[in-house]
């Protein structure tokens, strides 16, 4: 019972900031502007197809190049004395610590024609690459600014690995690619499938980063949103179709990644 | 309009709390006694207005929202918004209370059509008399009832004469030069993008049929292939570092680029421009009508109206204001463009609400049309997504009843 009590005030805070507002996206989603039923706005979504897979396979790019470089580099963390890992997890957490927005804007300066890179390149005679306002540009900025949310949950269960499982499999013969595959992948899943969705969902619905970083020709269904209500047109209703549809497509790659921690979670942490 | 920098949008607190110290007024009110009507009565009114778009005793300037307070008595909360939509948006979901909000011309058409503005009282705004003449009865306010103006300006074309030919200027067709593959930068809102297209294809920049808009979409693809980016505020940035050779910009904001960087140059197209007004307005629901009209009229005071044209840089329709100005900066051809320029400006009305969701659903066309998808493809993305959720499922049940199995085998004993 006292528990109960103690989630009492998250109740209330769920009911009115997160059920009421989901509720009204998906009222909104289903109604003209005078109220009545329809669902010309779920299928008019269905226009900008070219928009929604744009985004899901960016998004995707900057999930599986964040998994990559962050799978070793969370190891390694993993492996160090309690010094060294304290400051290098500092030093992920460090450009966190300024905002959104800068960090977003000193990669245009960086890529930039007359940017850094390019300057660099000009004494070389090099150049100038072609580097912003292109898709590449806008995955860079998802891995850049997402990148953190995918070490550190890989970092915290690869802290729970004691090296003498590592060191029994090798013991039974299991060479590196094996020791990956059979203990550590495994072991470490539950993770893996956290920082997916961490890294997945921003990166999907994200629309500072095209239009800082992708020129505004790259637009993102996180654009398309924001032209609804900021457009010319205000147009909620579609505004809140096309959030549903989009929360619909995060609900299913999150299930997807679920049953997969659940299942080998099941297997090899009890 | 001002289109201020994004991110001094996002990083500056919205609240611009006027100083309590009571600044000495400094300011010549040509009827102190008509400013004394709410002295000790707590008054207090809320003005929205765009970011840096009032003088604020920087440079030497008047603090115009301190000179009020002090004048009056009354208190001003002065916030900002970015773009004329946001405002909208925000005043239509009902959420925010405002005094005093200084819109653009076709976002105040728009308002007026929906019932959101109050009818101003003009006995409380004597000052109207400073305004000229010209702006007295606009397209977007017929009869000047709801609207005072307090800026205007051009759209023009703003280049970098170390790249750009001075063959190529005087048209839009700059824009869609392919000497310039990467180069120009465009508008990233729909409404003045597809204003530039029309008005090179000899159409009204309110376009009433789907047809005009169709080949601006058209047009607009073309030139999608020259462009470099599609910006606002980043032109400042953009055009500045050099980074691009052309783009369209706001005739107040070139004077201002202009004189960071002089390779600039800045011209208005030969098809004609477009030429807005920002005004002020009382929304319906204001508490303080009469306060609000009195902070009205201290804005048109010829030193307050020329405080702010000089901050500002945008052009002030206020011919009192004019005359206690720099000749130098009144004589400006790019802030006050001559006769001949001005007749084939043509402001922005409020389009049909057919034609503003056609002209969003274009934009989002010009923006993505590059890649072109079969419409099935969402939905069998969606039934792929089901399907590998119910075998894993699947899978998972199995692989269970198998494990079970085993641990249920008899040991055998040997």
């Amino acid at each position: 019972m006292k528990s109960k009590a103690a989630a009492f005030p998250y109740l209330v805070w769920m009911l009115i900031f997160i059920l009421v507002p989901l509720g009204l996206v998906a009222y909104y989603a289903v109604t003209t502007p005078d109220g009545t039923f329809t669902i010309d706005y779920i299928s008019q979504v269905g226009e900008y197809t070219p928009v929604l897979v744009r985004s899901v396979w960016l998004a995707f790019l900057a999930t599986v190049i964040c998994l990559v470089i962050a799978y070793p580099l969370a190891f390694i963390i993993s492996r160090h004395s309690g010094a060294g890992q304290r400051t290098m997890v500092m030093l992920i957490m460090l450009p966190m610590w300024m905002n959104f927005l800068l960090r977003t804007y000193a990669w245009m300066t960086i890529l930039e024609k007359n940017g850094l890179i390019n300057r660099f390149f000009a004494h070389f005679g090099l150049g100038p690459f072609e580097m912003i306002n292109t898709q590449g540009a806008v995955v860079l900025g998802m891995i850049y600014n997402y990148l953190p949310f995918m070490i550190l949950p890989l970092y915290s269960i690869m802290t729970k690995i004691p090296n003498s499982v590592i060191e029994a499999a090798q013991d039974l013969g299991a060479n590196a690619r094996k020791v990956l595959t059979k203990v550590l992948i495994p072991m470490t899943v539950p993770g893996i499938s956290t920082g997916v969705i961490m890294v997945f969902v921003p990166s999907v619905s994200t629309f500072i980063i095209s239009r800082m970083l992708g020129g505004g020709g790259n637009l993102l269904i996180g654009d398309l949103i924001d032209l609804q209500f900021l457009g010319n047109a205000y147009n909620p209703n579609l505004g809140a179709a096309i959030s549903l549809v989009l929360m619909v497509l995060i609900l299913l790659a999150m299930s997807i990644t679920n049953q997969f921690g659940d299942d080998e979670k099941g297997d090899l942490l009890k | 309009m001002m289109k201020k920098r994004f991110l001094s949008l996002a990083l500056a607190a919205a609240l611009l709390l006027a100083l309590p110290l009571p600044a000495l007024a400094e300011v010549e009110v040509s009827d102190p006694a008509y400013y004394e009507r709410f002295r000790g009565k707590n008054v207090s009114i809320n003005v929205h207005n765009w970011g840096e778009y009032i003088s604020d005793g920087s440079d030497e300037g008047m603090d115009v929202i301190s000179e009020f307070e002090a004048l009056t008595g009354i208190k001003v909360n002065y916030t900002t918004f970015a773009t004329n939509e946001e405002l909208y948006a925000r005043l239509k979901s009902g959420g925010a209370n405002y005094d005093v909000v200084i819109p653009s011309d076709y976002a105040i058409a728009r308002m007026i059509h929906e019932g959101m503005l109050e009818e101003l009282d003009f006995d409380n705004i004597p000052n109207l008399k400073n305004i000229s003449e010209s702006f007295l009865d606009p397209i977007y306010d017929p009869g000047g009832k709801y609207s005072v103006p307090y800026t205007w300006g051009t759209v023009g074309v703003i280049y970098n004469t170390q790249m750009v030919d001075e063959e190529d200027l005087g048209s839009w067709d700059l824009l869609w030069n392919e000497k310039y593959l990467g180069e120009i930068l465009m508008f990233s809102n729909p409404r003045d993008a597809f204003a530039i297209a029309l008005k090179r294809l000899g159409y009204s920049m309110n376009p009433t049929r789907e047809e005009e808009l169709r080949d601006a979409t058209d047009s607009l693809k073309d030139q999608k292939l020259l462009v470099q980016a599609y910006v606002m505020d980043e032109i400042f940035d953009k055009m500045l570092g050099g980074e691009a050779a052309i783009a369209p910009y706001y005739a107040g904001d070139a004077i201002t680029m202009m004189a960071d960087n002089p390779d600039l140059s800045y011209f208005v197209p030969e098809e004609g421009t477009n030429r807005f007004v920002d005004a002020a307005v009382i929304p319906v629901g204001a508490k303080n009508k009469e306060a609000a009209e009195m902070f009205i009229n201290f804005l048109l005071e010829p030193e307050v109206g020329a405080a702010n044209a000089e901050y500002i840089g945008y052009s002030s329709p206020n011919d009192a204001a004019l005359e206690l100005m720099d000749p130098e900066v009144t004589g400006d051809p790019i802030a006050y463009p001559p006769d001949g320029v001005i007749e084939k400006t043509e402001f922005f009305i409020e389009l049909s609400p057919e034609m503003s969701l056609a002209m969003d659903k274009m934009w989002t066309e010009v923006l993505s049309s590059d890649e072109a998808y079969s419409k099935w493809l969402i939905p069998i993305m969606m039934l792929v997504a089901v399907a590998a959720s119910v075998s894993i499922n699947l899978l998972r049940s199995w692989r269970k009843r198998r494990d079970r199995e085993y641990a249920d085998r008899p040991v055998k004993k040997g």
